[in-house]
């Protein structure tokens, strides 16, 4: 089957799974709510509690969830085909660790601004991870012009280890209550409780989707390996910067909504190149859209399965997440 | 054979008095709010050195830290020839490397407002202040059963008692569960916690569920002081997303400061008392 026929069959099913996912999430949730009140105008705004908890709690939460989920997952592709390596993940070169870092000085200096509608802790993180990319590129193609994967990994592994050291000097020195505090933000969470942190993403995690849309054909090359896709015609130092860059601005905006929640990254990739093939002009797409249905159902199973207590998303995505990758790696192996 | 059995029972006497459990006049505290209480029984000149989070009274701003929870710094309490060392009763390790340096300690168990009181009555006892820390917690007993008297009789408003936020936002909301001392506060001051029904001492209350269980009066608690007028009008102001809320609709939204909302001390009823006062103005 050609790309053209094979993608006119896996957009449109992924789609419809993903969009039956984001219908039905609203509407679940730990309180039961009335689907009519929420409709029903003639019901004051601030006296319709239902519709206040689908619009302000729950639709903004798996707009949330879906962005991130689409973001890391798509992250996640390019990334395993850049450094050909099937275990990379979004966290991998420096990001999230960076990311990270920002957001935890912005804990601890208890910063208090707010950045194109964003709160201070977003704001800082996404800074941190665009500290951190720059880094990372910058070492990685000052020996020479072209980006050289291997110096990529190692440094961003490095860097990685460097800022985690940086957090947890960080969480020694502050007080305990932003300590808790930090090690929430570090568990991630979608519960944004506004449209604002949202829009304030789109511009960003939009702009990677489309620098993204540039990749399929060179990564499809890149996977066989740096000769063969120079020997097809690829500019390959411009695809490897795209991809590095467009890659790391996705994770940063997803990790400065929602926190670093991990596996998506890893897992969604490689069960939808199970089901659909390794080929990129499928698999990233196919993997923007189920990303979003995984991790939407994630944070519905996280926000319902104890209530009234809530779990981290991150708990979910991981209790999920791994025994479903392992269990991908004993089929493989 | 007499003689010599007078003479060892002297020297075991002699030996074994100073180790009887004489007041202590070397005491390091790794607990702020056993701190607090040492000092309001009177015993505070003896207080030798403190953790890393101490702040109050303000006397305990000059002495020497010597770690917290996490990392008691075990050489320096031992070279300070500590005679009592008030800690956590988790901290495991310490409590062994104490006792294989024969010095004496005190385990501090949280056990909610009912624990407060009964620890500075011990404490009492164990640094040798019975009548002041008699009197201490007497008094707090005595408000608190005062303010239950007064707030009997009243229509408790639900309350939504938040201790953490996220600034600007009202993402990662910690408010207190159905637990601890600050739960306990609530009720004696005339409040249904909105979450009393969760068995926890704390609970990351998503806007889902805050709406849903619609408190009437939201306090924020904070440790330092309440943020000046811009900044607090903005932080309040970020609560109106919520706009079905009753505290939101009736603006019965309150920051409230105070380390009494941070460390179970000897605080506790003028902390409740202050609840009482934003609850039930006037009553």
């Amino acid at each position: 089957m050609n790309v053209r026929r094979r993608l006119a069959v896996v957009v449109p099913v992924f789609g419809a799974i993903t969009a039956l996912v984001l219908l039905i999430a609203p509407t679940l949730g730990s309180t039961r709510i009335s689907l009519t009140n929420v409709f029903d105008t003639s019901i004051p705004w601030a006296d319709n509690v239902d519709a206040q908890i689908f619009f302000v709690a729950r639709v903004p939460r798996v707009l949330a969830g879906a962005l991130v989920g689409a973001a890391l997952a798509a992250a996640g592709v390019v990334l395993q085909a850049l450094l050909r390596n099937p275990l990379a993940t979004p966290f991998t070169l420096g990001v999230s660790a960076s990311a990270a870092l920002g957001a935890m000085l912005a804990i601890a200096f208890d910063l208090d601004m707010t950045v194109m509608g964003a709160a201070a802790v977003p704001a800082a993180s996404f800074a941190g991870s665009l500290v951190g990319t720059a880094m990372v590129y910058l070492l990685a193609t000052r020996a020479n012009k072209a980006l050289s994967t291997n110096v990529l990994l190692l440094a961003g592994v490095t860097l990685n280890t460097f800022f985690s050291a940086l957090i947890t000097f960080v969480q020694y020195l502050i007080d305990f209550a932003d300590w808790y505090r930090t090690a929430r933000w570090l568990l991630g969470n979608l519960d944004v409780s506004s449209f604002n942190p949202i829009l304030a993403s789109i511009p960003l995690i939009g702009v990677s989707f489309l620098l993204f849309a540039l990749l399929p054909r060179a990564l499809n090359l890149l996977t066989l390996g740096e000769d063969v896709a120079a020997a097809r015609g690829v500019d390959i130092g411009r695809a490897q910067r795209i991809a590095f860059l467009s890659a790391s601005f996705a994770t940063g905006a997803a990790i400065s909504l929602a926190g670093p929640i991990g596996f998506i990254g890893v897992v969604v990739p490689h069960l939808v190149r199970l089901l659909v093939g390794s080929d990129h002009r499928v698999v990233l797409p196919a993997s923007i859209l189920f990303g979003a249905a995984f991790l939407v159902m994630c944070d519905l199973i996280a926000r319902t399965v104890m209530s009234p207590i809530e779990l981290p998303v991150g708990i979910v995505t991981a209790m999920i997440g791994g025994p479903v990758f392992i269990w991908l790696l004993l089929r493989k192996s | 054979m007499k003689k010599i059995a007078l003479l060892v029972c002297l020297a075991w006497i002699a030996i074994a008095a100073p180790l009887a459990q004489s007041p202590p006049r070397r005491i390091v505290s790794l607990v702020p709010a056993m701190t607090e209480m040492v000092f309001a029984i009177g015993a505070g000149d003896r207080v030798i050195a403190v953790s890393s989070y101490d702040e109050d009274p303000p006397a305990v701003r000059k002495l020497p830290r010597v770690g917290a929870l996490l990392d008691p710094d075990v050489e320096r309490i031992i070279a300070m020839r500590a005679d009592l060392v008030l800690l956590y009763g988790s901290q495991t390790d310490l409590i062994t490397q104490l006792q294989r340096a024969s010095i004496p300690y005190y385990e501090y168990r949280h056990a909610g407002l009912a624990g407060v009181t009964a620890t500075i009555r011990a404490l009492g006892q164990r640094v040798g202040h019975v009548k002041q820390a008699e009197a201490v917690a007497t008094d707090i007993d005595r408000r608190f059963a005062d303010l239950r008297a007064r707030s009997a009789s009243l229509k408790k408003p639900r309350t939504l008692l938040v201790f953490s936020r996220e600034r600007g936002s009202l993402r990662n909301v910690y408010a207190s569960g159905g637990r601890g001392f600050l739960h306990d506060m609530l009720e004696a001051a005339g409040g249904v916690n909105v979450f009393g029904d969760v068995t926890a001492e704390s609970v990351v209350a998503s806007s889902e569920l805050i709406l849903s269980r619609s408190p009437e009066v939201i306090l924020e608690l904070r440790a330092t002081d309440i943020p000046a007028e811009p900044e607090r009008a903005a932080e309040m102001s970020t609560w109106s997303t919520l706009a079905s809320l009753p505290a939101v609709r009736n603006h019965r939204l309150y920051f409230l400061p105070g380390r009494a909302f941070v460390v179970p001390g000897p605080h506790v009823a003028e902390g409740a008392e202050a609840m009482m006062r934003l609850l039930h103005p006037g009553k």
